[in-house]
């Protein structure tokens, strides 16, 4: 056996394998080197980058968003809250068959195209590994039916969040506000990093103009995460602040009696405390439900709500344009005094028309037969319109646009929530620049009457209605009362009063007799809004307004019967109460109403009855 | 006669043995950590080492001239499973590799890794060296017959280690260098015909190598995350079961192909250089056992093994630092897994035997 193999001599043949054993070692030695250099390489000189790799690898930062603060009325019902509900998410990354998945969701959920277009657009924007929402709001059932059919859809998650909702509905959709889902036009906005994690955003109202305090801050995690994607455990956490609770101005009892009292009607009713500037009840007529805004109201309900030949989306109270009609004449009264231009007992003739020198033009008085002599106190409580034509000539449009402007009008009245209209009062300027017209004195006329150009919104209306109960100290209107904190309770926030018009100073006296004028509308033998006052535990004071939408041919008697509803005249009422302190002053347009003392004033009534505690004449108990 | 260690009896080497043992332990250590810790994982492997040191016990227990003997039925068998696997072997990861023996699943490409080294050797030993140009054109045939078949499967890592085995014998016994470079020169040529052959997820594979970072979820993902793993590994590691990388499921193969990846993560440049230091060691030691022999076959044949040995780690470990494409070669002796085990310590057998088989014979001859 030994001898068939051959054996190695140590001559030549070791010698051969021996050196081509050592080239090989040395070959060897080389790659292992190479081997070296090459791990050395990563591990020492690119270790921190590969240690950063690493991290980003297993580390991901997830951001916890901050519970939305709730919204109260002044007297603590609640206005907007966050309720729990079940809504079906999508981790792309997760999915290998979106198609496949979304059939298999259709046959457990109902969904519908809008969901789908919606889940599509926000698939492309949103970072790895973060959930879409395909379905909101699963009822229970559908909620089972997934969870039972989970395990055969990979990256499909049912995701318990907090939505928004409003318990009173379209009775405060106008002051409260809605929000919405971030869109692209609140994305270049906000701060990003603060709203990561964070789905809505306030979009009208209060949950807009307050959306700092409400929102709150983000918290983060930091979660080690495997290769899936999925979390294995928390590193570290920093929780979210959660946003402010806030208490409105509002009066829920009153503004549910104000809303109840233009329900079926177009019209807005603004109150405002004169004392402080609260928003006691903001109210347009008609309004929506907020609700369907929170994820997204359908388009072809949108479009209705657009449509809608009552415009419900319009915020009549801060945004509606009306001309003001008789109820400037207060304001005009008032200005007569300051300027010297009348005193309370000068009598005008009124005999049912006014012309101007050298014009046959008859501006008439509502009143065909006239109203006679009538002295200020007079003219206002029977809203004499000769005596404010003869007044408004007397004055001139520069001052009576300077008496007016004082009053807020033509101006923002810088209540905190956005998007008020600023109204028109007009001045010779203004036409030049918007008509390229001189100013004719016959416009001055019929501004005295609050007609022409002249355009006030109703929160404008009650500003300056509040200014005169306040005799010049009322401030801004405002709807945020305080902010608390969530946890603790404790008032964080409470704006600052500002006074509207700081520049209204006058004479005492001078605003006695234009509140004794508006007193008398309501208390006087001959005032216009008399039986709206009747059998009134307290005294008031008010003014009638009836814009004219339709000018009328000189001979020509208006008579609502016979014109068209979007055409008969706007029924307005202004009124404060009580009237030695006043605690309540509120604006009331009814569009079409027919006349202020009709229609508006016994809405007014009912309003003060309510808020001051008291039984209306009809014996309704004080809510 | 002197009275003999037990390890002479058993013609065991303690040095080689010693260094074995080591890296099976840093194998299971490391598997432990790799495989989820999973004791059981671990225990079955163990359960294999053992196995494979049986055979590496049986197998040095034969001498060389036994060894000898048997190479070309060997080989003649082994070729003939190749073919058989070919016709009726069962598809596994999408490739023709085993053939099922009812008890158990068997590799016939692992078989190859010894017969064609041991073939190669019997062929050179038969006449002086070096070897005659006729004689290294039948060896290159002995080589490439199997090397084809195993590719065909296809199994890119085992032809490559089939070759390297067969080839260093070739190179070893002392194929002149003008064969040498004329046959580099003809592998260069038939670069493109082999690009050609290749099949589709080979050529990714090169692709990948080559520019990982374009598609770094898709072929580059392998790579991309290795390199992820041993860079943060560092100078002393992230500590025994404290790799991120592959414990968050980032690192694929963890346990198999990849498993350098994870050692380099936990262990750092301090246990890359320990283990390489073991490797070194077992090779060095192998070499100089087998070139010391007193016969040319196992001279050769020990020499050979020892080659395959280092080729095998080299390429695994160029592959998880990203130095060489990926390949299905695993790390020696430290992946998880049976069947390379079996192979690699069965060789260690036949280095053994012609170590240990010198000090008798010359004491006979002598």
């Amino acid at each position: 056996m030994v001898s068939r193999l051959k054996l190695g001599s140590p001559g030549t043949e070791f010698r051969l394998v021996r050196g081509r054993v050592l080239l090989c070692a040395g070959a060897m030695a080389l790659l292992v080197l190479a081997i070296i250099a090459r791990v050395s390489y990563l591990q020492i000189a690119l270790h921190d980058h590969f240690t950063t790799l690493s991290r980003h690898n297993r580390v991901k930062i997830v951001p916890i968003p901050p519970i939305r603060g709730r919204i109260f009325s002044r007297d603590g019902v609640l206005l907007a809250d966050n309720r729990p509900s079940f809504s079906l998410e999508i981790v792309p990354e997760q999915v290998t068959d979106m198609t496949g998945t979304i059939e298999k969701l259709g046959q457990l959920v109902s969904m519908s195209q809008a969901d789908l277009a919606r889940f599509r657009d926000q698939a492309g924007k949103m970072r790895l590994f973060e959930s879409v929402p395909l379905r909101f709001n699963l009822t229970e059932e559908e909620v089972a039916r997934v969870s039972i059919e989970r395990h055969a859809l990979p990256g499909v998650e049912v995701v318990a969040r907090l939505d928004r909702f409003y318990p009173l509905g379209a009775d405060v959709a106008h002051s409260v506000g809605y929000v919405g889902m971030i869109d692209d036009e609140d994305l270049a906005r906000l701060d990003r990093s603060d709203y990561s994690g964070t789905t809505h955003i306030g979009k009208l109202g209060a949950e807009k103009a307050f959306e700092d305090l409400l929102h709150g801050h983000v918290g983060f995690q930091q979660v080690e995460v495997n290769a899936q994607g999925r979390v294995v455990r928390v590193l570290d956490r920093t929780a979210p602040m959660p946003g402010r609770n806030l208490y409105l101005t509002l009066d829920i009892s009153l503004q549910t009696v104000a809303a109840k009292a233009l329900a079926g009607r177009r019209g807005a009713i603004v109150a405002l405390d004169p004392q402080t500037g609260s928003v006691l009840a903001l109210v347009s007529s008609p309004s929506y439900d907020p609700n369907p805004f929170v994820n997204g109201i359908s388009s072809a309900d949108y479009q209705a709500l657009l449509d809608s030949p009552a415009a419900p989306l319009l915020n009549r109270a801060l945004q509606g344009k009306y001309p003001p009609g008789s109820t400037i004449k207060p304001f005009l009264a008032l200005a007569a005094l300051d300027f010297g231009v009348r005193a309370v007992p000068d009598s005008t003739w009124c005999p049912g028309w006014f012309a101007l020198k050298g014009s046959s033009h008859q501006y008439r008085d509502w009143k065909k037969r006239g109203h006679g002599h009538v002295d200020l106190t007079q003219a206002v409580a029977q809203s004499c319109d000769v005596y404010f034509y003869t007044l408004a000539n007397d004055l001139g449009i520069d001052r009576l646009y300077d008496a007016l402007d004082r009053f807020g009008f033509g101006h923002p009245t810088g209540i905190d929530i956005k998007g008020e209209s600023k109204g028109l009062i007009p001045s010779r300027a203004w036409k030049q620049e918007a008509l390229k017209e001189p100013w004719y004195p016959g416009e001055t006329l019929i501004m005295g009457i609050g007609q022409g150009y002249v355009q006030v919104t109703p929160a404008q209306l009650a500003l300056a209605t509040a200014i005169m109960a306040s005799r010049g100290r009322a401030p801004k209107p405002r709807l945020l009362d305080e902010a608390r904190d969530v946890l603790t309770g404790d008032v964080v926030l409470r704006p600052v009063v500002a006074v509207a018009s700081p520049t209204l100073e006058r004479s005492e006296s001078h605003w006695a007799e234009a509140v004794r004028a508006m007193r008398e509308v309501m208390h006087g033998p001959f005032g216009t809004a008399r039986r709206s006052a009747q059998g009134a535990t307290y005294e008031s004071a008010g003014k009638t307004g009836t814009a004219q939408l339709v000018g009328m041919a000189q001979d020509e008697a208006y008579r609502a019967q016979e014109l068209a509803e979007e055409l008969r005249d706007h029924a307005l009422f202004i009124a404060f109460a009580p009237l030695d302190a006043p605690r309540i002053a509120v604006a009331i347009i009814v569009e079409n109403g027919g006349s202020g003392s009709g229609t508006a004033a016994p809405i007014a009534r009912e309003l003060f009855d309510h808020y001051l505690g008291v039984a209306g004449p009809s014996g309704a108990a004080p809510g | 006669m002197r009275d003999q260690s037990l390890s002479e009896r058993l013609h065991m080497d303690v040095p080689l043995l010693l260094g074995l043992t080591m890296l099976c332990a840093i194998g299971l250590i490391t598997l432990y950590s790799a495989g989820g810790q999973e004791a059981a994982v671990v225990l079955r492997q163990f359960l294999r080492m053992l196995l494979a040191f049986g055979l590496m016990v049986l197998v040095a227990q034969f001498p060389p001239g036994r060894l000898a003997r048997w190479s070309v039925p060997l080989y003649g068998i082994g070729l003939l499973l190749l073919v058989l696997v070919l016709m009726i072997g069962e598809v596994g990861k999408g490739a023709q590799r085993w053939l099922d023996l009812g008890v158990f699943r068997f590799q016939p490409s692992e078989l190859a890794k010894l017969a064609v080294p041991m073939a190669v050797a019997w062929l050179l030993a038969q006449r002086e060296l070096p070897p005659s140009l006729p004689r290294v054109f039948a060896a290159g045939v002995l080589i490439l017959i199997p090397v084809l078949l195993i590719a065909k499967q296809p199994d890119l890592g085992t032809a490559v280690i089939v070759a390297v085995a067969g080839f260093s014998v070739l190179f070893v016994g002392g194929m002149s260098w003008r064969l040498i470079g004329a046959a580099v020169l003809l592998a260069a040529a038939s670069a493109p015909t082999l690009w050609y052959l290749m099949h589709d997820y080979q050529r990714r594979r090169v692709h990948m190598f080559l520019d990982p970072e374009q598609d770094p979820l898709g072929s580059g993902y392998h790579i991309i995350q290795s390199k992820i793993a041993i860079g943060s590994g560092g100078l002393y590691g992230k500590g025994w079961l404290n790799g991120t990388q592959s414990h968050l499921d980032f690192l694929p193969e963890r346990s198999t192909d990849f498993i350098f990846a994870v050692y380099c993560e936990e262990f750092g440049l301090m246990g890359v250089l320990l283990l390489i230091a073991i490797y070194a060691l077992i090779i060095a030691r192998g070499l100089y056992l087998a070139l010391y022999s007193q016969e040319v076959y196992g001279r050769l044949l020990g020499c050979g093994i020892m080659l395959t040995f280092f080729a095998y780690m080299f390429v695994n470990m160029g592959m998880v630092v990203g130095q060489l494409p990926v390949v299905g070669i695993p790390l020696p002796l430290i992946s998880h897994g049976g069947t390379s085990l079996v192979t690699l310590l069965a060789g260690f057998g036949m280095v053994m035997s012609v170590h240990s088989h010198r000090r008798l014979l010359s004491e006979k001859v002598g």
